[in-house]
């Protein structure tokens, strides 16, 4: 039961950084119909963003959870920077363009920032202070669920609250659901559709920067490659739950979790990556639509 | 009054660039001795670059958006004169007999560094089948070459199969994996099949790495025997020259097979689906069927190259299998130009010695592949040399031409 | 059965939205028949049920090919459909814009010939003998429709009119014994449209076609039409000769405030 339990909240935990880099997916899906191939990328600049600037900060005699604040605030300012000027450089050009050209584009982009790191970094893992640690919590929490454990569920709920009460009541997320629906008829509204767009990039790009320091101060280890993994697997919890849904985006990210979880710890540990992108596959095949979108007839 | 314009928005430019760039390029943290490293000259490098770039990015987006029939057709120019049989004639000959006298002018290592490009040729051929003439985007295109390979290396360790068997044999298991998977995804569309085609090459790939008792793991397998030159015993140097002119026979048979394939009912299909996929359906075409083929054919492809890699290197492990090298067959058909043979050909020529020739472009080459992506998909998406329709000649209804 | 298509009753919901609301429709052989309505009425949605891009979600479609007996295409894929002989041309043009004119045209061949894989590599002379004449047809129907200027220039590159214009050259390739065409007269000149006219006369007198026509332009559609549907709202509200039609009062409700209503009058 213990096990289980362990494996349970392992799940819960990797699916709740699932669903943070997942939304961004989905959010630009929504909107653009673009699978954006370089958003595991923004995850990973994020998490070396706030590497770089918490080995800074430590070596300056910084302690404690102020690193911890500093780092993810400027991991997010950058994450977001990086994710509006890759839009403006990659994929706005070729609005107009057919289909496969912004994947592509897209495809290009996640090479370059990859290696971009790579070359200007390192190609070696390199170890991630555990911020998360210095975070106090009080001992009724603390004695059933490891601190950095909670405090990613903690975080990722919270930001999942804010980001649907921001789309529901706030002026902008009724501009961006309006884009998402129909961009023509939101242009012809008066609302700045480029704006909406790169606004979606960058809340994207933000929510993707803290789930890569969350999760780099869990795993405590990083590397320029980091992204491509996670973003595939993103990717999937989007699809499974349905791409273009926000609430669909966090369940895909749980239930991805927790099958990870539990396969490896029950099955093996070897095919981690076998049992994601299975179920991506599996899902794609047999409910395209995922498990909250709903299936759409296209318009000819 | 324009050119002050483009010159300030550069430089807004540059500073955003000097900002970006800031953490990642100037500063390094050593985790192990616990020192920064401050490298202050990057973020000069960084502004002045990307100054430099924005500046072109602008010149060039401005070209892009004046010119359109005009423009197009100063571009096919060099197609034009491509096409003039007095011109390429002579060319194609001058090509051919480098192409016969390379091995015994150039090193071993050349020659085998040659060979090598001409596998990727057949795999950029092999791939733009189904990128360049079916428009399905397949990222995971790796995984059939990687069928291909493994195919001979295990029916060579388990059953002493030798070359020329294993290379029908890895194509056909090649262009079998192709349908398995085929089959199920192709109702996608174009950006999920993207996804689960890459999702597929990684599982073959983690099951090739994992599954020691079938593929022997990340060591993977050695001593798989060159392919003998009837019965013959080669030295290492005469076997490179055999495996040459063994890739160059079977490129100019693709070549041939392809072209032959461009332009017939088939083909015309494959276009058409790129084009527009409902409306091929509504004239008339099976879309599963035509993409299907092209699928398999294309698997194909990637299948004999495997063996011939297999072949070549006398050693295979998973390592080489890796998405990147799909990332790097995609960009070759992207930059040769989709659906253009001649485009493709160049293209791998190009992205495979460059880098080995020049130090630059071995050390930057992914970093310089993926900018090539984008800036081809927003400059120039038709690619180096852009596929050319065939023309065909009316001079009476009766009198129509077909070569 | 003497009609060569026969829809009955046929639904069509998008979610909540009914766009066709038991709509029954026929097409005798050689008959050219008119299908208006105001914008939203349901016009292409019945076409994309036709030729199979919708499955409908009651009702019956029934086609009678040339030989043997009636068919039922409800759920049939849409290369069926047009091997059954239904080709149509789209509303929002959908021409293969990378290919040339001719290609397109030979495109619509492609059901009615059979070279495979290894006749393409091998060509032995049973396609090469198909290969030309799939030119040789595609070419005649460019002359046909007019359009040999163009016969190697890419689709994209035409003007608007004759690009109208190759989207039928492309239906008729498909040798169909019904042709559906979506707004062929959208956005052409009156010349044009005259041009147009004279065409779908043509295709009905000397290729005994069946002709469904979808068209806001009255002039166009009271001049060919031998019998005229219209829908408002998904369902039908009227149907009769261009004469009955004009007077029509639901008709003229429908159309009331629409600027096509002086045309009716
Ligand atoms: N794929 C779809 N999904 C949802 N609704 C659809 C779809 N296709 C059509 N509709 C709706 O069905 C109704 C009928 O549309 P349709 O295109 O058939 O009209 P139409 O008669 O062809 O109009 P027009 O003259 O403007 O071409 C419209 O309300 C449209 O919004
Ligand atoms: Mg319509």
């Amino acid at each position: 039961m213990n096990y289980f339990w362990d494996l349970f909240l392992g799940g819960i935990t990797r699916g709740s950084i699932y669903a943070l880099i997942a939304l961004g997916y989905t959010m630009v899906y929504g909107i653009l119909e673009l699978i954006n191939f370089a958003h595991g990328e923004i995850y990973m600049i994020g998490a070396f963003t706030a590497l770089i600037v918490a080995s800074v900060l430590t070596m300056h005699g910084l302690t404690g959870v102020a690193v911890l604040i500093l780092a993810t605030i400027v991991a997010v300012f950058y994450a977001a920077a990086y994710g509006f000027s890759v839009e403006k450089i990659a994929y706005k050009p070729l609005r107009q363009a057919p289909r496969l050209s912004p994947l592509i584009s897209a495809i290009g982009m996640s090479i370059f920032l990859q290696n971009y790191v790579l070359l200007a970094q390192t190609s070696d893992f390199l170890p991630f202070p555990n911020l998360l640690q210095d975070v106090l919590l009080p001992e009724a929490i603390s004695g059933w669920i490891a601190p950095s454990e909670f405090i990613i569920i903690f975080t990722a709920a919270v930001l999942m609250i804010g980001l649907t009460l921001i789309l529901k009541f706030t002026k902008m997320g009724k501009a961006m659901r309006a884009v998402a629906q129909d961009r023509e008829m939101a242009m012809l509204l008066g609302i700045n559709v480029n704006r909406i767009i790169s606004r979606t990039f960058i809340i994207g790009s933000a929510l993707a920067a803290i789930g890569g320091v969350l999760i780099a101060s869990h795993v405590g280890r990083i590397n320029f490659y980091i992204g491509f993994g996670a973003g595939i697997k993103a990717f999937t919890a989007a699809v499974l739950g349905g791409i273009g849904s926000i609430p669909g985006a966090m369940l895909g990210g749980l239930v991805l979790g927790l099958t990870e979880s539990f396969a490896t710890g029950y099955i093996s540990s070897d095919y981690e990556n076998v049992f994601a992108f299975a179920l991506l596959i599996l899902i794609l095949i047999f409910k395209p639509e995922g498990i909250l979108g709903r299936s759409s007839q296209q318009k000819v | 009054m324009k050119l002050a314009e483009e010159f300030k928005k550069s430089f807004f430019v540059a500073l955003w660039f000097m900002l970006l760039t800031f953490p990642i390029m100037v500063v390094q943290v050593n985790t192990i001795e616990n020192v920064v490293i401050w490298r202050w000259h990057n973020i000069i490098l960084s502004g002045l670059g990307s100054f430099l770039l924005s500046f072109c990015w602008q010149l060039f987006l401005r070209r892009k958006g004046h010119s359109t029939p005009a423009a197009q057709a100063s571009a096919s120019r060099l197609q034009h004169l491509m096409a003039e049989p007095r011109l390429y004639r002579p060319a194609l000959i001058i090509l051919a007999l480098f192409a016969l006298i390379f091995p015994f002018v150039f090193s071993h290592y050349q020659v085998n560094i040659m060979t090598t490009a001409l596998i990727y040729v057949m795999l950029g051929l092999g791939l733009n089948i189904e990128v360049g003439l079916a428009g399905l985007l397949d990222l995971g295109y790796v995984a059939f070459y990687a069928v291909g390979a493994y195919s001979y290396a295990l029916l060579n360790y388990h059953f002493g199969l030798g070359f020329w068997t294993a290379l029908p044999v890895g194509a056909l298991l090649a262009a079998f994996s192709g349908i398995l998977v085929g089959f199920p995804v192709l109702r996608l569309r174009g950006d999920y099949l993207a996804i689960v085609t890459l999702a597929f090459a990684e599982i073959i790939r983690l099951v090739l790495e994992n599954w020691n008792a079938f593929s022997f793991g990340p060591s993977g397998i050695s001593n798989i025997p060159r392919p003998g030159f009837f019965g013959m015993a080669l030295t290492p140097e005469q076997s490179a020259i055999y495996m040459y002119f063994l890739l160059i026979v079977l490129c100019l048979l693709t070549i041939f097979v392809i072209r032959r394939l461009q332009y017939s009912r088939i083909g015309r299909a494959w276009v058409a689906l790129r084009e527009d996929e409902l409306a091929c359906q509504a004239m008339g075409i099976d879309k599963t069927k035509a993409k299907l083929t092209a699928f398999a054919l294309g698997a194909t492809w990637a299948g004999m190259a495997g063996v011939l890699f297999a072949a070549k290197t006398t050693f295979i492990n998973p390592a080489s299998f890796t998405f990147l090298e799909s990332a790097m067959i995609l960009a070759i058909v992207v930059l040769g130009g989709m659906g253009s043979i001649p485009g493709v050909i160049i293209a791998a020529l190009a992205l495979i010695l460059l880098p080995e020739y020049l130090r630059v472009f071995s050390d930057y080459r992914m970093i310089l592949f993926g900018a090539a992506l984008i800036m081809m998909m927003i400059f120039r998406p038709q690619g180096i040399l852009a596929d050319m329709r065939k023309k065909y000649e009316f001079h009476k209804m009766k009198d129509s031409r077909i070569n | 059965m003497d009609n060569v298509l026969e829809v009955k009753n046929l639904t069509m919901n998008f979610g909540g939205i009914k766009a066709l609301d038991r709509v029954s429709l026929e097409i005798k052989k050689n008959q050219i028949v008119a299908l208006i309505g105001p914008n939203g009425a349901g016009k292409t949605t019945l076409f994309n049920c036709l030729t199979g891009i919708y499955t409908p979600n009651a009702g019956d479609i029934m086609v009678q090919p040339p030989q043997g007996k009636a068919r039922r295409i409800n759920g049939m894929k849409i290369n069926h459909i047009t091997e059954l002989g239904l080709a149509r041309t789209f509303q929002n043009i959908r021409l293969f814009g990378g290919m040339t004119v001719l290609e397109n045209v030979m495109i619509g061949r492609h059901c009615r010939t059979r070279a495979g894989i290894a006749g393409a590599i091998f060509r032995p002379n049973s396609t090469r003998t198909e290969e030309n004449d799939i030119v040789d047809q595609s070419y005649s129907i460019l002359e046909y429709i007019g359009l040999t200027m163009y016969v190697n220039d890419l689709a994209r590159n035409l003007p608007y009119g004759a690009q109208r214009r190759l989207e039928i050259a492309r239906a008729l390739a498909c040798d169909p014994q019904i042709l559906l065409l979506d707004e062929p007269a959208a956005g052409m000149n009156p010349q044009e449209t005259g041009e147009l006219e004279q065409l779908i006369v043509r295709l009905w007198r000397e290729r005994h076609l069946s002709v469904l026509l979808i068209e806001h332009d009255m002039k166009l559609v009271m001049n060919l039409a031998q019998n005229i549907f219209v829908l408002d709202y998904g369902e039908e509200i009227a149907r009769g000769t261009p004469q009955e039609i004009t007077q029509n009062p639901a008709v003229i409700k429908a159309y009331l405030g629409v600027e096509t209503n002086a045309e009716i009058n």
